[in-house]
């Protein structure tokens, strides 16, 4: 038996300093009860902002620890940088409505910060046994908050659908990496990619198996990022849970599986390339047109993101598909611009009261440049550069990933790309169409909060000059793909 | 006959049919789904300690070990889920589970 031997703890830190928080928040929240959710809320923002910290001072250099589970790199930390940006963030714009709308309990900010922790520890994930601890982490934690208003019917029903779906996603990854185990005999994702370099070809079993273990992997990823045809839950769960749950789901949670995804894909699976980039493309493919074509017919504009997030991620598999150090650039651009966008579109719907009461129709953003003209003018910022429309930030995403696959001689998949963004443009400018030709409607309550108007005008700014200057954030980028494709 | 890894393998993957497929085609109760999930986190059981006692390598044991935690932490949380929707719904068979359609 081996002597036990002490892991060096410090490329975890942020993961650890997380953990101890979310507990020690779960601690103090128990003994102070409900009425600290505000201020659980604002420290778990503070941990949060520390972690960023921790994760900003760590070195760069790609390390291992606890025995080749976890690993740190360039691409890890411009993550997990996002990811702890956007869970922030959205705690941040839901202050006003947990405390209104009666989800006032002290465990949200918690099962945020223990949903959060998920996610790094899926970024950081270096074997596929720290990959499932990860993400069902992550996932446990959102089952519940989607279901946290558990008064309201439609809230428990998304929670419920988003439960039974996201349990047979994670069955499906558990199969895959039980095949993937028996076939190549590790677990590790170094093992695994020298496993399918050296002993797997030739043997046409371990072929067929580790090819059946990767169609389910792909397939259980799939369903975290939401890419058709695994897209089923994301509307039926945007429409039900509460707004910034909603929020949360659409910015951190798909960000750490897009993570996860290209870790998994150019890690230890790089060596099948030849066999994934097919599902890629044929995901990217439908995403994008059921993202574009499906959005048209909604009336509910929670539901209308869910289906422009379908999209987005069909665009950020475009970058993936061309398998490129520029493609993976494109995918962390797009990815960081989406969670600014999708974070200050939401910010806007949470801006929708009337009378004290949140409203989610489309219909009734009508007339809202004459109600509210900085709001309507920020949701159409937001609009315009979902849509793609230069020199906002949207329009910067796609031309990376666009270019990347042009690079790469995937005329046919840049040119339908090209194709679904200009059908999905319709959509997003009928929402500015009804703000500004329609006749208006009762406006919102006033005033939107000061959280709320201070996320929409950082979104806001961020995404109308991102052109001026883009050169940090393509840096940190080209950094971290990097790190991931050397 | 010798009882080999196919065996195994052939019987991990009928249990891993059965649940999806009940997951899908069940149209009665919620409850089933959970069993049916259960039955699929338990066939990846049996095929990770298939693979380990055939590797001779412990790390598909621990695996099976880890699975199992998590698999009775999510059977709990989706039973407190169910819960809460049976007190607003009133019901929980399948296709009551129809206020948002999608």
């Amino acid at each position: 038996m081996q002597p036990f031997v002490e892991p060096d703890y410090l490329p975890a830190l942020p993961e650890l300093f997380l953990a101890g928080a979310s507990v020690t928040l779960l601690m103090a929240g128990v003994f102070i009860g409900d009425r600290s959710t505000r201020l659980m809320t604002w420290l778990a923002c503070v941990a949060m902002a520390a972690a960023f910290v921790m994760v900003l001072v760590l070195p760069d250099e790609r390390t291992t620890t606890f025995f080749g589970l976890f690993v740190t790199d360039r691409f890890a930390a411009f993550m997990k940088c996002l990811v702890l940006v956007g869970a922030a963030v959205t705690l941040i714009v839901g202050l006003g409505y947990v405390k209104r709308e009666g989800m006032n309990r002290f465990e949200f900010p918690v099962l945020i910060v223990f949903a959060t922790l998920g996610m790094l520890l899926m970024i950081s994930a270096n074997d596929l046994i720290a990959l499932y601890v990860g993400l069902e982490l992550q996932s446990l934690s959102l089952y519940i908050v989607a279901a946290f208003r558990r008064d309201s019917l439609r809230s428990t029903e998304a929670g419920l659908k988003y439960f039974v779906l996201g349990a047979i996603s994670s069955g499906l990854l558990l199969y895959g990496c039980s095949m993937v185990y028996g076939f190549t005999g590790v677990t590790g994702f170094e093992g695994i990619a020298e496993a399918l370099a050296t002993t797997v070809p030739g043997n046409v079993a371990a072929e067929t198996g580790v090819l059946i273990g990767l169609v389910f992997i792909a397939a259980a990823l799939a369903f975290k990022v939401s890419a058709v045809p695994f897209h089923m839950w994301t509307p039926d769960v945007y429409e039900g849970a509460p707004t910034p749950v909603t929020a949360f789901f659409a910015a951190a949670p798909k960000v750490a599986a897009m993570a996860l995804l290209l870790r998994v894909f150019l890690g230890p699976f790089h060596e099948l390339a030849g066999q994934w980039d097919q599902i890629i493309i044929f995901v990217s493919i439908a995403s994008m047109g059921l993202g574009a074509f499906a959005a048209i017919g909604q009336k509910n504009i929670k539901r209308l993101m869910a289906y422009s997030s379908i999209g987005h991620v069909g665009y950020a598999l475009v970058g993936l598909s061309a398998g490129t150090p520029e493609g993976i650039r494109g995918v962390l651009v797009y990815m960081l611009i989406y969670m600014v966008m999708t974070l200050g579109g939401f910010a806007c719907i949470l801006a929708m009261r009337q009378r004290g009461q949140m409203v989610e129709e489309i219909s009734d953003l009508s007339g809202l440049s004459k109600t509210n003209p900085s709001l309507a003018l920020a949701l159409a910022i937001f609009m315009f550069s979902m849509a793609g429309i230069p020199p906002l930030a949207g329009f910067f995403g796609k031309l990376y990933v666009f270019l990347a696959a042009v690079d790469e001689g995937l005329y046919g998949l840049a040119i339908f790309g090209v194709l679904a963004s200009v059908v999905g443009a319709y959509y997003y400018i009928r929402i500015v169409k009804v703000m500004y030709f329609d006749q208006p409607a009762e406006g919102f309550d006033r005033p939107v909060g000061v959280e709320l108007s201070a996320v929409l005008a950082g979104t806001g700014i961020i995404t109308l000059f991102f052109f001026a200057y883009p050169a940090p954030i393509l840096a940190g980028a080209e950094a971290a793909a990097a790190a991931l494709m050397p | 006959m010798e009882i080999g890894l196919t065996h195994y393998l052939t019987v991990a993957a009928v249990l891993f049919t059965l649940g999806v497929v009940g997951i899908f085609l069940n149209r009665k109760n919620v409850i089933i789904i959970l069993m049916a999930i259960e039955l699929m986190l338990l066939a990846v059981n049996i095929n990770l300690v298939a693979f380990s006692t055939f590797l001779n390598d412990m790390v598909g044991q621990v695996f099976a070990m880890l699975v199992l935690t998590v698999a009775a932490a999510e059977a709990a949380i989706g039973l407190a889920i169910l819960v809460v929707y049976f007190r607003n719904r009133g019901s929980i068979a399948v296709e009551d589970v129809n206020v948002m359609k999608g």
